[in-house]
C-alpha cells in the first residue's frame, strides 16, 4: 500500500522532529520514519543542560516534547518503522517500511543521525553488560573499587573517565594516538586525576575474560608491542558513525559517510535535503540538529513551492 | 516506580503471581536512564502484536529488584538494564544492557513463538 506524502522525514531525533514541526506548520502532509523510537542519541542523555531556555532536563523529557509539538502541528510519526528500502533519486522517492507499507515523497529529509562507533575487535560482543558498556551513568557503580579502561581520546572519553574516577579503583585510558582532541581544560583534569593512566598510540585488539570481562589487549601502533591490562569494565568513547548507508550511491556522501550538503542543506539530488548528525559538519549538539531541522524544512517547502508541488 | 506505561512488579507477591499466571514473561528490571528506556519503549511497542507475552517492569533500586539481580543467571552482569525471559516460571534467556528492537524480538520469537 502507498501513500503519498509532501514530505517524509527520516530520523525521529531533534533534526527530524524540527524539521517536522515547520514543514506541518507550513500545511504540508509529513512522514516522520524512525527506524527505533522517537527521540535519536537525546535519550542517551540523561541531563541536557545546554538547551537554551531550558534549565536541565532530560533529553527523553526534551524529544518527547518535540514529538508531542510535531504531533499537534499535524505530523505522523511511526517508531520503530522498520524502514527497508530508501529510493531518492529522481522525481519519485519512496520509502518501504513496516513490511509492506510504502511512502511516496515529493521531497525527503534524511535526519538520521549517527550510532555509537564500536571498535569491533574479538570479544566485545560477548562482554557487551558484562564489563564492556557505553554509559557511565548508567553503569559506573557496577566497577566501584575495580580496575577499568576507557577508551578514547575526545571529551566524552575523558569526561567519562573523570567521571568513572569517583568509582573506579585504577582507569586506564587507551588512545590511538599519542594526543588527544578533547579540550585542553578537561585533558589537564585527567593528566591531574591520581586515579588516570594513559595507553597512548594503541590498537586495540581485543578483549579477554571468562565470563566476565577481565583483560584489554592492544598493540603499540608503531612498535607492535603487546600490552595485555587487566580490567574489569571498559567504557568505550571513540565517536559516532553517521547513519547513512541505505543512501549510499545515491546522495553524495564524505569518505566519513556523512551526507554533503550546501547552505540550503540541499544534498546532491534535488528535492532531498539533509540534517543534523548525518550531514557533514563539525559541531554535532542538539542545539545545531534543531538549527538543521528548521533549514532543512525551510528549504523543502521552497524547493515544494518553486517546483509547484 | 518506574514512570513507564507498562505493568511494574512491585512485590515478590506480584513477581511469583505474573509468573504463576503468564506462560511467557518478559522482565525489564532497571531504572529511567539512558540504556534502560530504549529497552522499556520497544516493550511498549510490542504489546500490542505480543499478546501471548507479559511484558513487565521493575525498579532496579527498589529491594524487589533483588528477585532478578539475585538469579544465577544474572550473575556477572555489569549493565543496565537486566532483562529477564520466563517460561513456565523458569528462566529461558537474560540480557544485560541496553537490546534494541531486533534483538529482543528476536528472543522473544525463539522461546515464545513470534505473534500469529
Ligand atoms: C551520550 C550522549 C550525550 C549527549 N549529550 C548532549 C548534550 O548534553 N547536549 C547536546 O546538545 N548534545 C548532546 N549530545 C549530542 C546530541 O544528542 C546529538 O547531536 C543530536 O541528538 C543529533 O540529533 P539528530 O536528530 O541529528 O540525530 P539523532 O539524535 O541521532 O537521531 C537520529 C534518528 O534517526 C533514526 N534513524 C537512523 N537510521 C534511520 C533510517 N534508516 N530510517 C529512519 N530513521 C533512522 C535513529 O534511530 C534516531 O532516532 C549527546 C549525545 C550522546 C550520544
Amino acid at each position: 500500500m502507498a501513500t503519498d506524502y509532501d514530505i517524509v522525514i527520516l530520523g525521529a531525533g531533534p533534526a527530524g522532529l524540527t524539521a517536522g514541526i515547520y514543514a506541518a506548520r507550513a500545511h504540508r502532509s509529513v512522514l516522520i520514519l524512525d527506524t527505533a523510537s522517537v527521540g535519536g542519541q537525546t535519550v542517551l542523555t540523561d541531563q541536557v543542560a545546554n538547551y537554551p531556555g531550558v534549565a536541565t532536563t532530560s533529553g527523553r523529557a526534551l524529544s518527547q516534547t518535540m514529538a508531542a509539538q510535531a504531533r499537534a502541528f499535524g505530523c505522523t510519526i511511526v517508531p520503530f518503522a522498520r524502514v527497508s528500502d530508501v529510493a531518492v533519486t529522481g522525481a519519485e522517492k519512496s520509502v518501504a517500511y513496516r513490511g509492506g507499507e510504502r511512502a511516496r515523497a515529493r521531497a525527503v529529509i534524511v535526519a538520521t543521525g549517527g550510532t555509537p562507533r564500536r571498535l569491533g575487535v574479538e570479544g566485545e560482543e560477548r562482554f557487551v553488560g558484562r564489563g564492556i558498556s557505553f554509559c557511565a551513568t548508567c553503569d559506573g557503580e557496577f566497577f566501584t573499587d575495580r580496575p577499568i579502561a576507557v577508551v578514547g581520546g575526545g571529551n566524552s572519553a575523558l569526561e567519562e573517565a573523570v567521571s568513572l574516577s569517583r568509582f573506579a579503583s585504577r582507569i586506564t585510558i587507551v588512545h590511538e594516538f599519542d594526543h588527544f582532541q578533547a579540550e585542553p581544560w578537561i585533558v589537564a583534569e585527567a593528566r591531574g586525576n591520581p586515579k588516570i593512566e594513559f595507553l597512548l598510540s594503541q590498537r586495540v585488539l581485543g578483549f579477554a575474560g571468562d565470563g566476565s570481562l577481565a583483560a584489554l589487549r592492544s598493540a603499540h601502533r608503531e612498535t607492535g608491542e603487546v600490552t595485555e591490562t587487566p580490567v574489569e569494565g571498559c567504557f568505550v568513547f571513540i565517536g559516532y558513525v553517521p547513519n547513512s548507508s541505505m543512501l549510499e550511491g545515491q546522495l553524495k556522501l564524505s569518505e566519513r559517510g556523512e551526507v554533503v550538503t550546501d547552505g540550503a542543506l540541499a544534498t546532491s539530488e534535488p528535492g532531498v535535503f539533509a540534517a543534523g548528525d548525518v550531514r557533514q559538519t563539525r559541531v554535532r549538539q542538539i542545539t545545531t540538529a534543531v538549527a538543521d531541522g528548521t533549514v532543512a524544512a525551510l528549504s523543502a517547502l521552497d524547493y515544494l513551492n518553486e517546483e509547484g508541488l | 516506580m518506574l514512570a513507564t506505561n507498562l505493568e511494574h512488579i512491585e512485590t515478590e507477591a506480584g513477581f511469583r503471581e505474573t509468573l504463576a499466571s503468564n506462560e511467557n514473561v518478559m522482565i525489564c528490571c532497571g531504572r529511567m536512564g539512558p540504556m534502560c528506556l530504549p529497552v522499556y519503549d520497544v516493550m511498549e511497542t510490542l504489546t500490542p502484536d505480543y499478546t501471548h507475552v507479559a511484558f513487565r517492569d521493575m525498579a532496579f533500586d527498589e529491594p524487589i529488584g533483588r528477585v532478578i539481580r539475585s538469579l544465577p543467571e544474572t550473575a556477572g552482569f555489569m549493565g543496565l538494564p537486566y532483562t529477564v525471559y520466563f517460561k513456565n516460571g523458569e528462566v529461558v534467556a537474560a540480557t544485560s544492557s541496553i537490546q534494541s528492537m531486533e534483538q529482543v524480538t528476536a528472543i522473544l520469537d525463539q522461546h515464545f513463538g513470534a505473534p500469529a
